[in-house]
């Protein structure tokens, strides 16, 4: 990337950040000097031509004042490719209707249902004023606003934080309010409606979620070489909160084959999830500073009331070469519990008599992943990095349930998920 | 896993009650602290991307902030 120098540049980036600060660009114009910038490219990339990712992001931090800061950033992402649309894989070939509802998909015997009509573009743009009250106190405000073709959310935030008279001990509280709108292809799904033949309207419009998050934290230095930080968050959302393109396969109570009473080409429903959802998070994570090497540890206990509750175990040991470049070593272990509602299908008898619901998204089911990447950063000159790192996921869960019925037993309800993760960062003073 | 989730939690109040029986680091003796890989987040985009990444693929989120744009991608 080339540093970038235009007056043009720098006085869109001056309108922008005023614009989000509601102030005059005259009144800010002088203060934007010395922006740090910290750019990146993602790629991810699932095996077998699932998802694929790029997403774009930089951030700008500028001190406006003695240790008041402004921080922009700017996300781009973009897939495309195909995600399982929440039905079984069988023994017999399986037409779906594309959320469109002008279109059929067939998928064949064996393989994972796909719906490979999936692709999207997102753009993201967040906001944050951290303006200091005095040596010790600070007040933080956030906001951020993105978009995407079924997807538009607006976000705003506080956090205040309080030092200690040695500055050893820091407490932090803070809140956000999120207001989502869901618009999905084709409109929202009525929960648990068969899936239509193309060609047939049997879905409602737009749909929308609310969300308020709290959260609540202490940061301590330990020793000359450790600091250390705990949080409690506590989040309620309420609204729609079903993945509008997934359903669910009734399957024949003996064969584990699909029916066909609902619809010609087989019955699936879209699928029903609670209209509010209470998480709650503790996250721990702690810096270590060796003789020449750091270790950076966090564990995060998750827990809501859908029945989930997940450990996440984050490591990374940043090795130290010559000129402040280096190696970075990377592992990360997650195991989840499944939604009380997670069901792999739905046999006949129960679509007569449906439970309250059910959901076959295979990320509210029970799995673990393991991620195990390397980053390798470079110092190109005093302030200026270019840094890189490749990542690979995996994700398992049970292939073979205990419930499997019939040909079920023969099929992997379960499939692993493999991604691969790249990135590219360069940061630079402006 | 709840011997687990035990010996994490002894882990962090262990961490929590030790640090508030410690003297405090004085201001000239937080060289290594005050490092940029001493952050608790050292790489707040790469960090950021983690989350999104995640978030898109599991059925956990949060924990280290509040606020941040919202995705329609679960």
């Amino acid at each position: 990337m080339k540093k970038i120098s235009s007056k043009k540049v720098r006085d869109s980036l001056t309108l922008a950040c005023c614009s989000l600060l509601h102030s005059a660009p005259e009144a800010r114009a002088e203060l934007l000097k010395d922006v740090q910038v910290d750019s990146a490219v993602l790629v991810y990339s699932e095996s077998d031509g699932r998802v694929s990712l790029i997403e774009p992001v930089i951030k700008l931090k500028s001190e406006l004042d003695e240790d008041e800061f402004l921080n922009v950033q700017l996300v781009l992402d973009t897939l495309t490719g195909a995600s399982p649309n929440g039905a079984q894989i069988s023994t017999v070939a399986q037409t779906f209707t594309s959320p469109s509802g002008n279109n059929n998909y067939t998928i064949q015997p064996g393989d994972i249902p796909l719906d490979d009509t999936f692709h999207d573009t997102r753009v993201a743009i967040s906001a944050s004023l951290e303006k200091p009250l005095d040596r010790l106190r600070k007040n933080t405000y956030s906001a951020a606003f993105s978009t995407e073709y079924d997807f538009l959310s607006f976000s705003a935030g506080y956090t205040y934080t309080q030092d200690s008279q040695f500055k050893d001990t820091t407490y932090m509280a803070g809140a956000s309010l999120t207001s989502d709108t869901i618009g999905p292809v084709g409109g929202a799904p009525i929960p648990f409606a068969a899936m239509q033949p193309s060609g047939t309207a049997s879905k409602l419009g737009d749909d929308s979620r609310s969300t308020i998050d709290l959260i609540t934290g202490i940061t301590k230095v330990l020793n000359k070489k450790t600091i250390t930080q705990l949080n409690y968050s506590y989040s309620r959302s309420n609204g729609y909160h079903n993945d509008p393109y997934k359903v669910v396969s009734i399957v024949d109570g003996s064969t584990g084959l699909p029916t066909y009473n609902f619809n010609v080409n087989g019955d699936y429903l879209y699928e029903s999830r609670p209209d509010s959802r209470q998480r709650h998070i503790v996250y721990w994570k702690t810096a270590h500073h060796l003789t020449e090497d750091v270790i950076n540890v966090a564990y995060r206990y998750y827990q809501d009331d859908w029945g989930i509750s997940s450990h996440t175990v984050d490591f990374k040991y940043r090795y130290e070469l010559a000129n402040q470049n280096f190696l970075q070593p990377h592992i990360r272990f997650y195991s989840q519990t499944g939604a009380d509602f997670y069901r792999h299908s739905l046999t006949d008898t129960e679509a007569l008599a449906l439970p309250e619901y059910a959901s076959a998204d295979l990320r509210l089911a029970e799995f673990t992943a393991f991620t195990v990447g390397l980053k390798y950063s470079h110092q190109l000159g005093p302030k200026e990095i270019i840094s890189g790192r490749v990542e690979i996921m995996q994700q398992t869960g049970d292939s073979s349930p205990v419930d499997a019925i019939g040909v079920q037993t023969t099929q992997d309800l379960h499939p692993d998920l493999t991604a691969t993760i790249l990135q590219l960062s360069y940061s630079f003073i402006w | 896993m709840t011997k687990l989730l035990r010996a994490v939690f002894l882990v962090i109040l262990f961490s929590v009650v030790s640090a508030c029986e410690i003297q405090p680091v004085k201001s000239w003796e937080r060289g290594y602290l005050a490092k940029p890989s001493m952050q608790l987040t050292p790489d707040e985009v790469e960090n950021g991307l983690d989350e999104h990444i995640y978030f898109s693929k599991e059925a956990s989120t949060g924990g280290q902030a509040v606020g941040g744009g919202g995705c329609g991608c679960n």
